[in-house]
């Protein structure tokens, strides 16, 4: 991911989310784009100069006493773009990118009622993680 | 988690003649492969018939044919036909009297949202991916363990 790849970026994922989140996304390129260094990834699909999609991954290590791993956080297609196989190769892109740091396992976490990016993520041989996220009102 | 008998020969016989489109798949080899009555199997057949997920060949040999779309069908799709999943915990809200039945029934809707989730996000072809792999892990199951 380039800085001139990034309006494109938040456009898509605005577009993606319904929530345009600039700064967010200056913040990502920050920690993950040019400084990320051999932890954290982003990635940019691109066809003829145009954005097509984008992911955003780090390797985390030994959180909850796990050994180091690949985390996906974010991955999205243009709709326009989409069915054409762009999400399997941005995927595997840093999949490769993870296997270069030394890690040899992958998780995510997805809302249990996307099943748009379930299904995507499920198509690509990943199953349930031995972990249930849970979560408190603190108000 | 425990799918019905029809629930889950629904869903070996689709995978079955999934992995083989072009093919017709004999109905009397499936009933013998996963030990039912022809029967019921053939009741079964019916109902994906008439949903429009296989197609029967009339006379001799009665086999059938997947003719949905494998990319697309989930496996919560198919379940649906054959038993109801939805609300199951909500239910059980509307009638828990106590709040000792309410807390549980949050419990068992966790669950449910859980297993709902899962069915919907995997389809038929992801399940035939599924196959192939268990099948390889059975062929070498040492590489399996690593
Ligand atoms: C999920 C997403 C990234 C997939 O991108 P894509 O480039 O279309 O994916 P691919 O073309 O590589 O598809 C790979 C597989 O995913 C599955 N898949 C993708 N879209 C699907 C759909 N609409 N329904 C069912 N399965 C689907 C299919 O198995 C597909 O393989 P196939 O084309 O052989 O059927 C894209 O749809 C997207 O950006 N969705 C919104 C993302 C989002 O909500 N992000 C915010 C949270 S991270």
């Amino acid at each position: 991911m380039q800085a001139d790849d990034l309006d494109q970026v938040i456009a898509i994922d605005a577009r993606v989310t319904g929530v345009e989140k600039t700064d967010y996304w200056y913040e990502v390129f920050h920690r993950y784009g040019t400084r990320g260094g051999r932890q954290r990834f982003c990635f940019v699909a691109e066809l003829d100069g145009a954005v097509e999609g984008f992911v955003v991954g780090e390797v985390r290590d030994w959180e909850f006493g796990e050994p180091p791993c690949g985390w996906v956080f974010g991955i999205s297609v243009r709709p326009e773009a989409r069915l054409g196989g762009v999400a399997t190769r941005l995927l595997e892109t840093i999949c490769g990118a993870f296997r270069s740091a030394g890690v040899t396992k992958v998780r995510t976490l997805i809302a249990r009622d996307n099943h748009l990016v379930l299904s995507f993520f499920r198509s690509q041989g990943m199953m349930a993680a031995p972990f249930i996220p849970l979560e408190i009102d603190i108000a | 988690m425990k799918l019905q008998k029809s629930t889950s020969l629904a869903l070996v016989s689709v995978l079955e003649a999934a992995a083989n489109p072009d093919r017709q798949v004999a109905a009397a080899e499936i009933a013998e492969k996963y030990d039912v009555s022809p029967h019921h199997l053939a009741k079964v057949l019916r109902e994906l018939g008439r949903a429009g997920i296989m197609e029967s060949a009339r006379g001799v040999g009665g086999g059938y044919r997947f003719t949905g779309n494998a990319r697309r069908l989930t496996l919560m799709d198919l379940i649906e036909l054959f038993e109801d999943l939805s609300g199951r915990a909500g239910d059980e809200e509307r009638i828990a009297a106590t709040a000792e039945d309410r807390a549980l029934g949050r419990v068992l809707a966790e669950i449910d949202e859980i297993a709902r989730a899962t069915f919907r996000s995997i389809t038929i072809d992801t399940m035939l991916k599924l196959v192939e792999r268990e099948r390889h892990a059975a062929a070498a199951p040492q590489a399996a363990a690593v």
